[in-house]
């Protein structure tokens, strides 16, 4: 759920948190992070012997810890932070911990509007997973991965083991130990493995890669296979308008993407991976490599004519689903691309472009020489700064807001700055 | 030379091999075999295997031909002869008991160190063509168990010792813990987005070995640097998959260590002192998923060591004493030519370094790399006595005054530790972050 609406969108530069004199306050600082909102820094810090907290805008959580770590903010602007506490672990939110503690607890995951968290958690060697503090079930698994929370929140899935073997027991192993289980209750059917795992939009459906034995690879719905195996898959991902299911797969050493176990795309590809559909479910695009040591993104089947050597990664379709938008790095030199055409800046790091809500403007977060700034369209701000967040478009189109560090050791400052995008680009 | 002389040997007994071979038949040997020959076998296959024209001039480049009485059995072309050669003479149609030799020579008997490749007139690279042999033993369900028990082990955790995520992080928590008792406020960052450098390890580092990554953290917190561990699979550069002819476990497994650096947003890998991972991180791992050269830039600790001391950025408190000796693992000399590198390290951290001859790329592997000693117990034997040319470069080296033996590699760590211990040379062997760590200035407090 977008809550933008609801942020300051007042043109100017607000000085949040003077974060370079956190470092006089605390024995220890860790690197921040800020809300999505950009109201709120945060980092861990050390407030005692052996004792941890986080500080939120200048002020440490009330409670601490012996150990904590994993701060994310949610998307809905709560902190959370995974906390031990004489050797108890569990997760807090905006410094109160859960009822509920485990032996172990680590991967935090959001629902996107926040209002679900999920965690995976070990209690006495076996492995489940806990959402908003409390258990998925009565089940445990002898181990867990690849967790995957449905849209809203109602159903997570996640890969289990549901038979012991003995390490060296090559054999028990290659009858299948694997599985997937939504809400603690597991498919019937075992695999050898199981890996990355989608929801369908609807929330009902769940698909993963699995490999049935060490030779073929194919994809499980809700716990079937398709009718086709293959040397090797990706991860599927659900038609947002269905439930066709698509993937990339290997075939006649080459990869296409299939659909439902039938080949969907006719190029060949020497690698195709990360396929996403537009919001609209009207396309599909794919980071793929047309030939061996080429990259670039391929849409409906069509490579864009533009490849980069290093790699291609963190696609975007607009919110239209008109226009796409990528990372494309050649000899070290990350550039954003857009719709096949990259910007005139080149920069030594370069993180996910973003759409303006209406599709017409992109922004992103970039690097260089060890200064961050937001290029805009193709115009870099005129500020740089120590380090910065990624930006955010107003629900108008009309801003953008940054979310920076500026300036030097104890004179850092963390800043939200609201810029008219009519002074960015003139 | 015909089945029953390739099958003659002594009897080790492997459940990998012989539980595999058991559900075998000639008939789905030849099936496999024709479909690798058509799928995968390309004119450089038949180029290694059908050029080599009986010169020896390979054999004395292998440690197992000279360790085992020159004979002609363990010499490289020999080891072609017996599996590749004469699958091809017989388009397949071979014995279950051929293959099980088979899988045996080309697992066991090969390091694939690629010493011969260097010898050789024509340029013939038998660790190419016995990797394709370990491949097909893949496919046939005939590879040794240990090794694919490793295998397995990544297919699941994405690590070789069947490392759970819990325990990894844990495991990092533990040694920044432990490290903060020797240095106030010494950290292990975990997921931090964005650092100069992601640091990444092996399996039986968090399992066997956490002092590595104890000291690891010590350096890096001395040198004053930006850099990360993940949290999540992908932290595990190691690469069994490779050496069992898994190239399908192979390519998830890179990848997701790849896309781990670019999910941190690091600039560069730096791996720690492993042979075989940078073989597949920075050549094999990375081409099989259609990368030319490695996304992410990556540093062999070797080369992250140079840079520290000559950068000045770790300070050498006293050298280190002991007269030391330098191994040089095949991956990382042979492999990326970083044997000048090494000893300018070890220069600048020991007093004294007598060489071991021959050395450099010349080198003889320490008969563990290549998956041999992933094997496991029953060939451990096999492959100590297959390298006895190592132990007498090692009595050598201590006969002129060596007390250390200083191997940048865990393999080369795990093979040369038993050639030491089942051969009494009496030699300590360490890492090069053994004794950095040990010599260097060390803040009391970061």
């Amino acid at each position: 759920m977008d809550r933008s609406q609801d942020w300051n969108w007042n043109s100017g530069k607000r000085i949040i948190a003077e974060f370079g004199k956190w470092e006089e306050a605390f024995d220890w600082v860790e690197e921040p992070y800020v809300s999505p909102d950009g109201d709120k820094i945060a980092a861990v810090v050390k407030t005692g012997e052996m004792e941890f907290s986080v500080c939120v805008n200048g002020s440490a959580w009330e409670n601490t810890f012996d150990k904590v770590w994993y701060v994310r903010f949610a998307p809905d602007g709560r902190l959370t932070a995974i906390v031990s506490d004489t050797g108890a672990w569990t997760l807090a939110i905006d410094g109160n911990a859960w009822e509920e503690t485990f032996d172990y607890i680590w991967d935090t995951r959001f629902t996107p509007d926040g209002q679900t968290i999920v965690c995976n958690a070990q209690q006495g060697m076996q492995y489940l997973l806990v959402k908003n503090g409390a258990p998925w079930g009565e089940a445990t698994f002898a181990n867990i991965g690849h967790t995957a929370v449905s849209p809203d929140g109602s159903r997570l899935a996640a890969v289990v083991q549901t038979e012991d073997f003995n390490e060296g027991d090559i054999f028990k192993f290659q009858e299948g130990c694997y599985t997937v289980a939504i809400n603690g209750h597991a498919w019937e059917r075992n695999f050898v493995n199981a890996w990355e795992t989608s929801f369908s939009a609807n929330n009902q459906h769940v698909a993963t890669e699995v490999r049935l034995s060490l030779y073929d690879y194919t994809i499980a719905v809700d716990g079937k296979i398709w009718s086709a195996t293959y040397p090797s898959v990706w991860k599927p991902v659900f038609n947002p308008r269905d439930t066709t299911v698509t993937a990339p797969v290997k075939s006649a050493g080459a990869w296409i993407l299939a659909c439902d176990g039938r080949p969907l795309w006719t190029n060949k590809y020497a690698q195709l991976w990360h396929h996403m559909y537009s919001p609209d479910g009207d396309k599909i695009a794919a980071i793929a490599a047309p030939k061996f040591g080429r990259w670039t993104m391929a849409v409906d089947d069509q490579p864009w004519s533009v490849t980069f050597g290093d790699f291609v990664s963190e696609a975007v379709f607009s919110p239209d689903g008109q226009r796409l938008a990528c990372i494309g790095v050649d000899h070290k030199k990350h550039r954003i691309v857009v719709d096949g055409k990259p910007w005139s800046g080149d920069y030594d790091l370069a993180w996910q472009p973003v759409f303006s809500p209406d599709g017409q403007h992109v922004a992103a977060r970039v690097e260089k020489d060890g200064l961050f700034s937001v290029v805009v369209d193709d115009q870099p701000l005129k500020e740089s700064y120590r380090r910065c967040w990624d930006p955010v478009f107003s629900p108008d189109n009309q801003h953008l807001l940054v979310r920076a560090l500026e300036g030097q050791g104890a004179d850092t400052v963390y800043t939200r700055t609201v810029l008219p995008l009519s002074e960015i680009l003139g | 030379m015909n089945d029953a002389t390739a099958v003659e040997t002594k009897q080790i007994y492997d459940k990998g091999i012989e539980e595999g071979a058991a559900r075998l038949t000639p008939e789905k040997i030849k099936q496999v075999y024709q479909q690798m020959m058509s799928a995968e076998a390309g004119a450089r296959l038949k180029t290694y295997v059908q050029n080599c024209v009986s010169c020896g001039l390979c054999s004395e480049a292998c440690h197992f031909y000279l360790s085992y009485d020159r004979d002609p059995r363990f010499s490289p072309a020999g080891k072609v002869r017996q599996t590749m050669a004469e699958l091809m003479k017989k388009k397949g149609a071979v014995s279950v008991e051929f293959m099980k030799k088979t899988s045996e020579i080309a697992s066991t008997e090969c390091n694939l160190c690629k010493r011969c490749a260097q010898y050789c007139p024509f340029g013939l690279d038998v660790a190419f063509v016995m990797l394709f042999v370990r491949r097909l033993c893949h496919k046939l369900g005939i590879s040794p168990q240990y090794i694919q028990d490793t295998a397995h082990s990544h297919s699941v955790t994405g690590n070789q010792m069947w490392v759970k995520e819990d325990e990894w992080v844990d495991s990092l928590q533990w040694q920044e813990e432990e490290a903060q008792e020797e240095i106030e406020n010494l950290r292990i960052p975990v997921e931090k987005e964005g650092a100069e450098i992601f640091y990444s390890v092996i399996g039986p580092e968090p399992k066997f070995r956490a002092q590595l990554i104890y000291q690891a953290a010590v350096i890096f917190n001395a040198a004053g640097l930006n850099w990360t561990m993940p949290a999540t699979p992908g932290w595990d550069n190691s690469d069994m998959a490779m050496y069992t002819g898994d190239n399908e476990i192979m390519a998830r497994i890179k990848r997701m260590h790849f896309e781990t650096a670019m999910r941190l947003k690091v600039k560069r890998v730096v791996m720690g002192e492993c042979g075989h991972a940078f073989r597949s991180i920075y050549d094999v791992g990375n081409r099989a998923l259609g990368w030319r050269m490695p996304p992410v830039e990556v540093s062999h600790s070797i080369e992250f060591f140079y840079e520290l001391l000559r950068d000045d950025k770790i300070k050498i408190a006293e050298k280190y004493k002991p007269t030391v000796t330098i191994h040089d693992p095949c991956n990382v000399v042979r492999g990326r030519g970083l044997h000048d590198m090494l000893r300018y390290v070890v220069h600048a951290i020991c007093e004294n370094v007598v060489e071991m001859h021959p050395n450099r790329e010349h080198n003889y592997c320490c008969s563990a790399g290549g998956g041999v000693i992933n094997c496991g117990p029953p060939w451990k034997m096999k492959r100590v006595n297959g390298n006895k040319v190592k132990a007498q470069q090692l009595f050598a080296a201590k006969s002129r005054g060596a007390e250390t033996c200083v191997a940048p590699c865990h393999n080369c760590h795990g093979g040369l530790e038993d050639i030491i211990h089942h051969n009494e040379i009496g030699m300590d062997l360490k890492f090069l972050g053994d004794i950095i760590y040990e010599v260097m200035e060390k803040p009391e407090r970061v």
